[in-house]
C-alpha cells in the first residue's frame, strides 16, 4: 500500500468580524469607518472593528493510504467541512501543505450548479462538466445514469418540474458514476427517502470496496460509515482527535457528545441536557414507539422568573420536525437558586426512523444559553417506513 | 518542514499557502469542456427564459440608435465624417458599446451569480466571467444581423476593411474581460460595489463616441480621449464597416490601455482568486 494523501501542519483561520451584522464587508462602511477615522483624532480607537481569529483547523497531521475507506466524524463545527474544502481545492489552507497523488473529485453536495431551466438530459452533461468528468466519459455512463436514477421518460423535462425524489436521484446518479482516484463525499446520503438512501448507499460500497478507490466520506450516520469504512477520523474542535479503526473511533466520538454540560463559569450558571429513554440517559439510538423525555439541569446563582426554554428537533435536511416551548404550553419557568431540574416529555410514535439533531435554548434574566450549540444527533429506528413522520393507523372493513 | 523540492514530484498535487500554482494555465486548458458547457448553459437559459430573450437584443439598439441620430444628427447638428448615413454610423459605434457594457456587466455579476459552484467545486475561476462574456458576444451576432438590415435598407455596400473586424471584435473582447475581471473581483470582497457599476457603465457612455463621431473631439483632447479603450475600438468598427478615417496613433494608445487593463484585470483575480470561497 503507498500513501496517496499526505497532510501536514494543515491549520486554517478564519476572520470573524464582530461588529458587522452582515457577512460580508461593504465598500460603504470601509470607506464610513476610513473616513471617521480620519475625523475623530480622539477616539479613533473606538471606531476599530473587533476581529478575531478562528481557527477551524489547527496544525493536523495524517496520512491516506491508496484504497483506504476513511470516515470523519465530528460534531458540527469540528472542522470536517473546513478539511473537504481544502482537500478539494476549494480554499486554501493558511498553513501548512497537502500533497495528493491522483484524481480528486468531490462531492460536497447532492446536483451542485444543476439548472431548473435545463432538461435532465441537459443537466446531467452540466452536471457532470462541473464535477470533472469529460464528454466522452459522461457520454459511456449516460445510460447508466438515467438508469440509476430512473427518470428515462422525464428526460427531456426541464429538472424544475420534477419532484424532488428525481431531482435527488438524478443529482445522486451523476456523482456515482465519477472515476477518480480519490473522492471526497459530504453528507449527501442524508438526501431522498429511505429507499432510495439504502440503493446510494450500496452505490458507494460498491465504488469504495469493490473498485478499491481511496474514499473521504464525512457522515453523521454512523451505520452508514459502519458499512463503509474501515478507518474513521474523529475531528474534535478543528484537531484530529482520533484516528484509526472503525468501532474504537465511535467509542472515542461517543465520549466526546455524551457529554452534554454547559458551565459558565463566569455567571456562575451550569445548564444541561439529557435524552430519557426507558431510564436509560442519552442512548446511541431508540426507536421510533419509545416514549422520549428530556431532562434539563440547570445550576442558577440566583432566583429568576419568568424564563424561557425551548427544545428543537431538526432532521439532517435541517428542518425542524418538532419545536417544544414552555410558553407554547404556558407553563412557567421559575429557577432558584441551587439545582433545578425541568423534564419535557413528548408523545411516541413522531419520529420516523432517520438521523435528527436536537438542541436546546435557555433564557435566563437577561442572558442566553445555547445547550450543545453543537447539534447533538440522535438516531432513531424503526421499521423503514416513508414518510417524514412515524405514524400507526387502524384499518377495519367498514 | 523537512520535505525536500524532490520529494514533491511524486505527488501530483501539492497544496499550500499562498503556493503560486504552476498548474494553473494547463488546468485551465483541462477544464475547458466546463468552459463550453457553462457559456452554452448561460446562452441557452437566457434564450429559454424569456421570449423576449432575442428580441430585446434587437429592440435596444435598434431604440437607443434612432434616439442618438436625432439627438445628435438632427438636433445637435454634430458632423458625420464619412459618407455613411448618420443612423449607420451611430449603429457601428452602438454594437461594440452594447457588446462591451453587457459583457461588463455580465461578467462583474458573474462570480456572486455563481456562488454555488464557487462554493462547493475547485475549478479555474476565471472560467466563469470568460463564459459569461461570451454570451454577450451571443447578442452581439444578434445586433450584428440588424446592421446588415440596415445596409441593405440604405444600400450602403461595405468597404472591404471590413475583413478586420473580427480584430476589433477581439480587442472589445479583451476590453470587457480586463476590466470585468477586476470587477468581478471586487464585487466578491465588497458586496454593495455592484450597485455602482450600472453607474460606471452609464458613465461610460456620455465619454464613449456611441452617438456621434470621435472627430467632433478638439485635437487638444484627442489623446486625453484616447485613455478611453472603447474610443479606438468604436473608431476601428467604423473604420471597418463604413470607411470612415481612423486615428492610427490613438488606437494604438487604446490597445495599450486594453493590455494595461487585462493585465491588472487577471493580477487582482488570480490574487483575490483564493479567497473567493471564504468571502462569497
Amino acid at each position: 500500500m503507498s500513501k496517496i494523501i499526505e497532510v501536514r501542519g494543515l491549520s486554517k483561520s478564519y476572520i470573524i468580524n464582530h461588529e458587522g451584522k452582515e457577512s460580508y464587508t461593504a465598500l460603504r462602511d470601509v470607506i464610513a469607518h476610513k473616513t471617521k477615522k480620519i475625523f475623530s483624532f480622539s477616539n479613533w480607537k473606538s471606531t476599530e472593528n473587533t476581529k478575531e481569529e478562528f481557527w477551524a483547523l489547527k496544525d493536523i497531521d495524517f496520512d491516506i493510504e491508496q484504497g483506504d475507506r476513511v470516515g470523519i466524524i465530528g460534531r458540527n463545527g469540528a472542522g470536517k467541512s473546513t478539511l473537504l474544502k481544502i482537500l478539494s481545492r476549494i480554499t486554501e489552507p493558511t498553513k501548512g501543505n497537502i500533497k495528493i497523488k491522483g484524481r480528486v473529485a468531490s462531492l460536497l453536495e447532492v446536483g451542485t450548479g444543476f439548472h431548473p431551466e435545463l432538461s435532465g438530459r441537459e443537466n446531467i452533461f452540466l452536471n457532470g462538466a462541473i464535477l470533472g468528468m469529460s464528454r466522452a466519459e459522461i457520454k459511456t455512463h449516460f445510460d447508466a445514469i438515467v438508469d440509476f436514477a430512473e427518470v428515462e421518460k422525464f428526460l427531456d423535462t426541464p429538472v424544475k418540474r420534477y419532484s424532488s425524489g428525481m431531482y435527488v436521484r438524478l443529482a445522486f446518479a451523476v456523482a456515482a458514476h465519477l472515476e477518480p482516484e480519490i473522492l471526497i463525499v459530504d453528507e449527501v446520503l442524508a438526501v431522498g427517502d429511505a429507499q432510495f438512501q439504502k440503493k446510494c448507499l450500496g452505490k458507494m460500497e460498491d465504488v469504495s470496496k469493490n473498485e478499491g478507490r481511496t474514499v473521504l466520506f464525512v457522515s453523521h450516520n454512523m451505520g452508514a460509515i459502519q458499512r463503509l469504512c474501515n478507518n474513521v477520523i474523529v475531528m474534535n474542535k478543528g484537531v484530529i482527535g482520533f484516528q484509526g479503526e472503525v468501532t474504537s473511533g465511535f467509542n472515542y466520538y461517543d465520549s466526546l457528545i455524551r457529554d452534554h454540560k454547559l458551565t459558565n463559569n463566569s455567571s456562575g450558571f451550569a445548564l444541561k441536557i439529557d435524552l430519557n429513554v426507558k431510564g436509560q440517559l442519552n442512548p446511541k439510538f431508540l426507536h421510533s414507539d419509545d416514549d422520549i423525555e428530556f431532562i434539563i439541569d440547570i445550576e442558577s446563582p440566583n432566583d429568576y422568573t419568568e424564563n424561557f426554554i425551548n427544545v428543537c428537533i431538526d432532521n439532517s435536511v435541517g428542518d425542524r420536525v418538532i419545536h417544544l416551548r414552555n410558553d407554547f404550553e404556558h407553563f412557567p419557568i421559575d429557577i432558584k437558586k441551587g439545582k433545578n431540574q425541568f423534564k419535557i416529555s413528548i408523545a411516541k410514535n413522531l419520529l420516523a426512523p432517520s438521523i435528527y439533531y436536537y438542541w436546546c435554548r435557555v433564557v435566563i434574566g437577561n442572558q442566553q444559553f445555547i445547550i450543545d450549540s453543537d447539534l447533538i444527533s440522535l438516531e432513531v429506528k424503526g421499521e423503514v417506513i416513508s414518510g417524514l413522520i412515524a405514524h400507526k393507523s387502524t384499518w377495519e372493513i367498514a | 518542514m523537512k520535505t525536500t523540492k524532490s520529494n514533491n514530484e511524486d505527488w501530483d498535487l501539492v497544496l499550500e499557502s499562498g503556493r503560486a500554482d504552476k498548474h494553473y494555465w494547463k488546468d485551465l486548458w483541462r477544464y475547458r469542456e466546463l468552459f463550453y458547457i457553462l457559456s452554452w448553459r448561460d446562452i441557452k437559459v437566457r434564450y429559454k427564459q424569456t421570449v423576449l430573450g432575442a428580441a430585446w437584443s434587437i429592440i435596444r439598439p435598434l431604440l437607443t440608435t434612432i434616439i442618438f441620430t436625432i439627438v445628435f444628427s438632427k438636433i445637435a447638428k454634430l458632423d458625420n465624417p464619412g459618407n455613411a448615413p448618420y443612423a449607420l454610423m451611430v449603429f457601428a459605434g452602438m454594437l461594440p458599446w452594447q457588446f462591451f457594457s453587457n459583457a461588463l456587466s455580465e461578467s462583474s455579476n458573474s462570480l456572486i451569480g455563481n456562488a454555488n459552484l464557487i462554493t462547493k467545486v475547485y475549478f479555474p475561476r476565471l472560467i466563469i466571467p470568460a463564459s459569461s462574456v461570451i454570451t454577450s458576444l451571443v447578442d452581439f451576432a444578434i445586433s450584428f444581423l440588424i446592421l446588415i438590415v440596415m445596409m441593405f435598407w440604405y444600400h450602403y455596400i461595405p468597404s472591404w476593411h471590413i475583413v478586420f473586424l473580427p480584430v476589433f471584435i477581439i480587442l472589445a473582447f479583451l476590453c470587457a474581460f480586463g476590466v470585468g475581471l477586476y470587477l468581478t473581483a471586487v464585487n466578491v470582497k465588497y458586496r454593495d460595489f455592484r450597485y455602482i457599476i450600472p453607474f460606471i457603465i452609464q458613465f461610460g457612455l456620455y465619454i464613449t463616441p456611441v452617438g456621434f463621431s470621435s472627430s467632433v473631439i478638439g485635437e487638444k483632447w484627442k489623446s486625453l480621449y484616447a485613455l478611453n479603450p472603447m474610443v479606438g475600438i468604436i473608431d476601428g468598427f467604423r473604420w471597418c464597416i463604413l470607411g470612415n478615417p481612423m486615428n492610427w496613433n490613438s488606437f494604438i494608445f487604446s490597445v495599450l490601455v486594453i493590455l494595461v487593463f487585462l493585465i491588472i484585470g487577471v493580477t487582482y483575480f488570480r490574487k483575490m482568486e483564493k479567497s473567493f470561497a471564504d468571502n462569497i
